[in-house]
């Protein structure tokens, strides 16, 4: 699959606080890319400097191969996005916002293509009421048509289903495949839920304070056979030299205090034999059963965590 | 461009605070020419005690349209930067506040092109403003109280004096007075525009904007020859009644008004000069930093 958009060493500084740390990855054409981490992790802040809204300190951004330079509009006219919530003209109808917004993407229109984009999502019966008197699923169902006015190949939705009512997340969720599968839009939509990620995207970034954790597919990422496993000896280097000569050892990493390997979870015994027969003494094995435990211990410890390869 | 500030107009159009301004014009308007119809012979005797009895005039013809309406911009010219404000320092904060300055930013439009928009926005803002200030103030009082000669009253140094300008001299000098209340008023809407890209909601560049007139303008005021020399002539709000110096008509050696004529063109046209550096200054600094902004609302 050809590669869309292309992030690499991307980083912002805030005065002295890191929020983005050499962020890189990869979203192919097609994908429901998943952005996951926790509040504060660093997502919108990643998000708005792909959108030019933040400018990184460092960092490249390339679409479909075309180098990003600061300033320019290239992005943004293949790019449809809401940030956090799509905030409207509250004084405006519905039809009126989304006129507005076709203008000032640049695009000729008329009122059949608007109320088309409106039927959409659902609105077009409620072309002519002001945006005060809607719900928050209907801004954010307005949002993604304003998101769409100019037929973009990206679209960039960032928390997409805060504030929803559950079946507001169902229609959110049902739409965003709809743009992938039925429109073959690519889609990066950023959560702090693994669980709403699972469902809707295909491939997916965690990161954690501004550092990436993990990218790869879903699918795999998930998989039980790829359990996480970090342990912690008396002599990690020993360790590491040891643990890269058995079948794991395509895995093995060796982190400040710890090394970390992947595996199928029932041979997390094997492991622990292995190394003491090899004289090795233990001071920790941490199996994470899934991806989704690893993640959790993130949002509940907001431990140290260092990053790895899938 | 066209289509973007034809948006932006729309959107101010929409927005009740817009309409503040104009209530506010007519209400002032209305009740000055309320009060000068009732008893307007009162204020023009109280304005001739001090020029003694060197000057004869019918009084009942001193209160026409043309002064009427030099004595409402002398008086409302100096509240229409608060005015102004409301809306120019509304442009970047008020989206911010709302949460669509960022939607728009994520469409492809530029940055400059975005804020030259509002700017030119809140320029014409103005100019409308002022297009209603004197259809009510000049053409309205003209309606009400008929025309004649002008009369003004002017203190200059230690003396108080009274020019007389012919009502056929006087139309061209209203033309450009509110042109050039236009020129000032949009350093107003330029430094309201720099404030507004500093902040996240309307009210703290409204406020602000007003502060530094004031501040200015209590400066501009303070005679003393230390700050006459080095802080007022940079000072914008020393040129914002500028204005008056159309209305200064030369007289001869004869000291009759020679007709067409200004006492002081130059100083006119510098005055012109400082407020147009300060809109460049203070708009070129919102640009530059509106641009170099990290949209984080």
């Amino acid at each position: 699959m050809a590669a869309m958009l292309e992030v690499n060493g991307l980083s912002k500084y805030f005065g002295q606080f890191q929020a983005v740390n050499n962020i890189s990855f990869t979203v192919n054409k097609g994908d429901v890319y998943g952005f996951l981490g926790q509040n504060g992790a660093g997502k919108s802040t990643t998000l708005r400097m792909l959108l030019n809204l933040i400018k990184p300190t460092e960092g490249k951004i390339l679409l479909n191969g075309t180098l990003i330079k600061e300033g320019s509009n290239f992005l943004l006219q293949q790019t449809g996005a809401i940030i956090e919530r799509p905030d409207l003209y509250k004084y405006l109808t519905a039809y009126q916002n989304l006129y507005i917004f076709a203008k000032m993407s640049g695009i000729k229109t008329s009122k059949s293509v608007l109320m088309q984009q409106l039927q959409m999502v659902g609105l077009a019966d409620r072309y002519n009421s002001k945006v005060k008197d809607f719900s928050q699923g209907m801004k954010q169902r307005l949002g993604i048509a304003i998101a769409l006015v100019h037929q973009p190949q990206l679209i960039i939705l960032d928390e997409p289903t805060n504030g929803l009512d559950p079946q507001g997340i169902a229609d959110m969720r049902s739409l965003i495949l709809q743009l992938s599968n039925e429109m073959g839009k690519t889609v990066i939509v950023s959560s702090h839920l693994l669980s709403e990620i699972e469902v809707i995207a295909n491939r997916m970034i965690i990161i954690h304070k501004g550092k990436k954790i993990v990218e790869g597919k879903v699918s795999e990422l998930l998989d039980p056979a790829n359990t996480l496993v970090e342990c912690n000896t008396t002599n990690n280097e020993v360790s590491k030299q040891f643990l890269l000569h058995t079948k794991w050892g395509n895995s093995v990493q060796l982190l400040q205090d710890k090394i970390r390997l992947t595996m199928n979870k029932d041979e997390v015994p094997a492991l622990v034999s292995m190394l003491t027969n090899e004289g090795i003494q233990i001071l920790s094995v941490q199996p994470w059963h899934s991806l989704e435990d690893y993640f959790l211990s993130l949002t509940n410890h907001q431990q140290h965590v260092e990053p790895f390869t899938n | 461009m066209w289509s973007l500030l034809q948006i932006e107009l729309f959107k101010i159009s929409k927005r009740p605070r817009t309409y503040i301004a104009f209530a506010a014009i007519a209400a002032i308007v209305l009740i000055f020419q309320f009060a000068f119809k009732a008893d307007g012979i009162s204020y023009v005797n109280l304005m001739l005690q001090g020029a003694g009895d060197t000057f004869e005039l019918d009084k009942s013809k001193a209160i026409n349209g043309y002064f009427m309406c030099y004595i409402i911009l002398n008086t409302l010219l100096i509240q229409i930067p608060i005015l102004v404000a409301l809306v120019a320092g509304d442009a970047i904060s008020g989206e911010a506040n709302m949460g669509t300055l960022r939607l728009i930013l994520t469409k492809p439009v530029s940055r400059t092109k975005l804020i030259g928009i509002k700017f030119i926005a809140s320029v014409m803002y103005t100019i409308v403003l002022l297009i209603f200030m004197a259809m009510m103030a000049l053409f309205l009082s003209m309606a009400i109280f008929g025309v004649d000669d002008l009369l003004i009253f002017r203190v200059k140094g230690d003396e108080s004096q009274i020019l007389q300008i012919a009502q056929i001299d006087v139309m061209w000098r209203y033309v450009a007075a509110f042109g050039y209340a236009a020129v000032a008023l949009t350093v107003i809407a330029a430094l309201a525009l720099l404030l507004s890209v500093f902040a996240d909601n309307s009210i703290g560049p409204i406020i602000a904007t007003v502060c530094i007139v004031i501040a200015c303008t209590i400066v501009s005021n303070i005679n003393v020859p230390i700050i006459d020399k080095n802080i007022k002539p940079w000072l914008f709000t020393s040129y914002l009644v500028g204005w008056k110096g159309f209305f200064y008509i030369a007289v001869d050696a004869d000291n009759v008004p020679i007709p067409g004529s200004m006492e002081n063109w130059g100083a006119i046209r510098n005055s012109l000069g400082i407020l147009l550096a300060h809109i460049g200054l203070f708009f070129g600094a919102a640009v530059f930093f509106f641009r170099n902004k990290d949209i984080l609302s």
